[in-house]
């Protein structure tokens, strides 16, 4: 087996700011204030924050359920309940963990129990599970749902679909003035945008970062990194944590140091993670020498759009820019670039039973990019959180298969 | 004379294979894989040794393959049965293929160019539509010996039509075929057609198509189906059963040939000096 790499030393860091984020919602769930907004990952997070509002990010919960393997034990519950095992599995194990009164939140930070919203604010231009999701705790406590409807497979981004998605911007600050008891405030607004550009800006190099050879931090690394961009971006500590991080990076690679060692193998990841199965692929593909550099995953919180000057214009833009909204002429010619400038040999699909909108396998894009690019690609059956659909056996074999074809090739 | 082994520990059968340098087949064991798969491994070695003649010191290296392949500790290296049945097949038929291996749990189509060098592989979702365990749960449900198959496939003079792609929803349809009085022939035969739209569904067959796997070794008419349903021929290998078995002996064979020495095993069986 190699040696493993030195820890990166940032992660301390990361692990206070997460404390910080989870214990601060705990508490303005306990005394009222400030209010909290429930969001969805690439939903209007930097409207929420200049609101005023304490954000919660239902999916970061989902995949920490899907991490701590506590997901597949609560899935069934939201199943018994009535929601389908082919459903959303962030959602499933959500609900199903809320059903059964249980958080890892209680074992990582001692919160009983998840912050109670007092406004759901959902963005469909990941899938329309999220607003069924958030439907469900709008009953369940009897407060508003807002959301944004996006359109979906958008080639060119549009100006109206930027005006339709911006005016449906503005339509929820009534609600949220009335929610939080703050009036709204475009400067306010403009700092928040300004400071998620830094936070997205710093995410984009530490990712480009992995362009490098040997890559100074792998996927398996992004997956957990990106937590700061994901749930804080639009606070300036976001934007000091990057900078951490970024320069931790650029001495890495200055001295060599391979995230994986001896790497051989260079890789894209296309899907969703397998949250509770990230260490056993991460060792397999490190064993055979094979580091993934690239995912669309982790890209999916680059947000370049990002320009106080047009605060809910270029917010709208940011999120129907995303990969996930668009067709998949746009999706190909995504992966190509990265694979070419990040120097991929092969491409594992990751076809996540319970997650078609983020599965990008299912018409035939690895056929047509193999062709393309003259790589090899693997599809490996799982899901993001329901480990009742994925199977380690099968998950390694075609992984050291994959791997021994592109040893082949390169003979 | 140089002797290599190959054990390929399927989750069904263990197969082994023994070839000498110019890669004849010397001796072989098919077996159930059980429960202990390093004890399969080793009994069917103990097994090929015997039809070979062979002493245990005369087998120079000794690759695995299959679900099992990481717990023989005799074993020097390991393979994917994806490499090894490529091998398998490139060997008896040395040209550009398409390997379909219908094995107990899953199967496989493996793409391989004119030069022997893997160029795809698809292995089945996690389900049993299409493969040997699916044929074993229908013996199950029609209280036949799995055998008895092959000749009454043969024997059919009509065929059910199946056409669910889960097990447990077509062993429904099977009962239900049963109480409309179908003939048990006919049914094995839908049976045998509902592999074979399994297989064709994984992936685009491309060139010279080769059956392989315990599952042809048993049910020849699968191949003789399949060759009908593409319209073009279709190769078994003598003994495709062992495929996997040879494929793994024969890169085995070529490591030590390119003068990589047997790798050290992480534990040699108690009594026998592989390496020697």
């Amino acid at each position: 087996m190699p040696p493993s790499p030195p820890p990166i030393q940032a992660t301390k860091q990361m692990k206070k700011l997460m404390a910080g984020h989870f214990l601060g919602l705990d508490q303005a769930s306990r005394e009222g204030r400030p209010k909290v907004a429930w969001c969805t990952s690439v939903g209007p997070a930097e409207l929420l924050h200049a609101m005023g509002f304490d954000v919660y990010y239902p999916e970061n919960h989902g995949a920490l359920l899907g991490a701590t393997r506590l997901a597949t034990e609560m899935i069934p519950m939201a199943n018994a309940a009535g929601y389908s095992p082919d459903i959303c599995s962030y959602l499933t194990a959500d609900i199903g963990a809320f059903l059964k009164g249980v958080t890892p939140l209680t074992q990582a930070y001692g919160i009983e129990a998840v912050p109670k919203a007092d406004v759901l604010v959902f963005n469909t231009n990941q899938c329309r599970d999220v607003e069924d999701w958030f439907a469900f705790y709008a009953r369940h406590w009897n407060i508003p749902l807002l959301g944004v409807r996006t359109h979906r497979g958008v080639g060119e981004v549009k100006p109206h679909y930027i005006a339709d998605v911006v005016s449906q911007f503005k339509d929820m600050i009534p609600t949220l003035e009335k929610v939080s008891g703050n009036k709204f405030d475009i400067d306010r607004l403009r700092e928040v945008v300004r400071l998620s550009k830094e936070c997205t800006r710093r995410w984009r190099q530490v990712l480009e970062l992995a362009a490098q050879r040997p890559t100074p931090m792998s996927f398996f690394d992004h997956t957990i990194h990106m937590a700061p961009a994901v749930v804080l971006r639009g606070k300036q500590e976001a934007v000091d944590y990057y900078d951490l991080l970024l320069a931790e990076l650029e001495q890495r690679v200055a001295e060599g140091v391979a995230a994986v060692p001896g790497e051989r193998h260079r890789l894209y990841w296309e899907g969703m993670p397998v949250w509770g199965r990230l260490r056993m692929l991460s060792e397999s593909l490190t064993n055979l020498g094979a580091a993934v550099v690239a995912s669309t995953y982790c890209n999916s919180w680059i947000f370049d759009a990002f320009d106080p000057a047009s605060p809910f214009e270029s917010m709208a833009r940011a999120y129907l820019e995303l990969f996930i909204v668009r067709d998949d002429d746009y999706k190909e010619r995504y992966i190509s670039d990265w694979a070419e400038r990040f120097g991929i040999e092969g491409i594992i699909f990751h076809d996540a039973k319970t997650c078609p909108n983020n599965s990008n396998n299912r018409y035939a894009m690895p056929q047509r990019l193999a062709k393309k690019l003259g790589i090899a690609t693997l599809t490996i059956n799982g899901d993001l959180n329901d480990l009742r659909c994925f199977s380690d056996e099968q998950a390694k074999t075609n992984i050291e298969a994959f791997v021994e074809q592109l040893e082949e090739k390169a003979a | 004379m140089t002797v290599a082994g190959g054990i390929d520990i399927g989750a069904s059968a263990t197969k082994v294979a023994l070839l000498n340098e110019r890669g004849d087949l010397l001796g072989s064991a098919v077996l159930r894989s059980g429960v202990d798969f390093a004890l399969s491994a080793s009994r069917g070695l103990d097994q090929a040794l015997k039809e070979a003649g062979l002493e245990p010191h005369q087998v120079r290296v000794i690759f695995t393959c299959g679900y099992g392949r990481n717990n023989v500790p005799f074993a020097h290296q390991t393979r994917t049965e994806i490499a090894a049945h490529a091998t398998g097949a490139f060997r008896h038929f040395p040209q550009a293929l398409t390997v379909i291996d219908i094995g107990g749990q899953d199967n496989k189509i493996i793409k391989v160019d004119a030069s022997g060098r893997r160029t795809s592989f698809k292995m089945n979702r996690k389900c049993a539509a299409g493969t040997g365990a699916f044929l074993e749960e229908m013996a199950l449900r029609l209280d036949l010996e799995l055998k008895h198959f092959d000749s009454l496939a043969r024997r059919a003079e009509d065929e059910a039509i199946l056409g669910s792609y889960c097990t447990v929803f077509t062993g429904s349809e099977v009962l239900s075929k049963i109480r409309e009085g179908v003939a048990v022939e006919a049914l094995i035969k839908g049976l045998f057609r509902s592999v074979v739209k399994r297989v064709l569904e994984m992936d685009v067959m491309e060139g010279q198509v080769v059956m392989t796997g315990g599952v042809v070794a048993h049910n020849p008419y699968l191949a003789e189906m399949m060759q009908e349903a593409l319209g073009q021929p279709v190769l078994v290998p003598p003994r495709p059963q062992l495929t996997g078995a040879e494929g793994a002996a024969w890169l085995a064979l070529k490591s030590l040939q390119q003068g990589n020495r047997a790798p050290g095993a992480d534990q040699q069986r108690p009594d026998d000096d592989l390496t020697g």
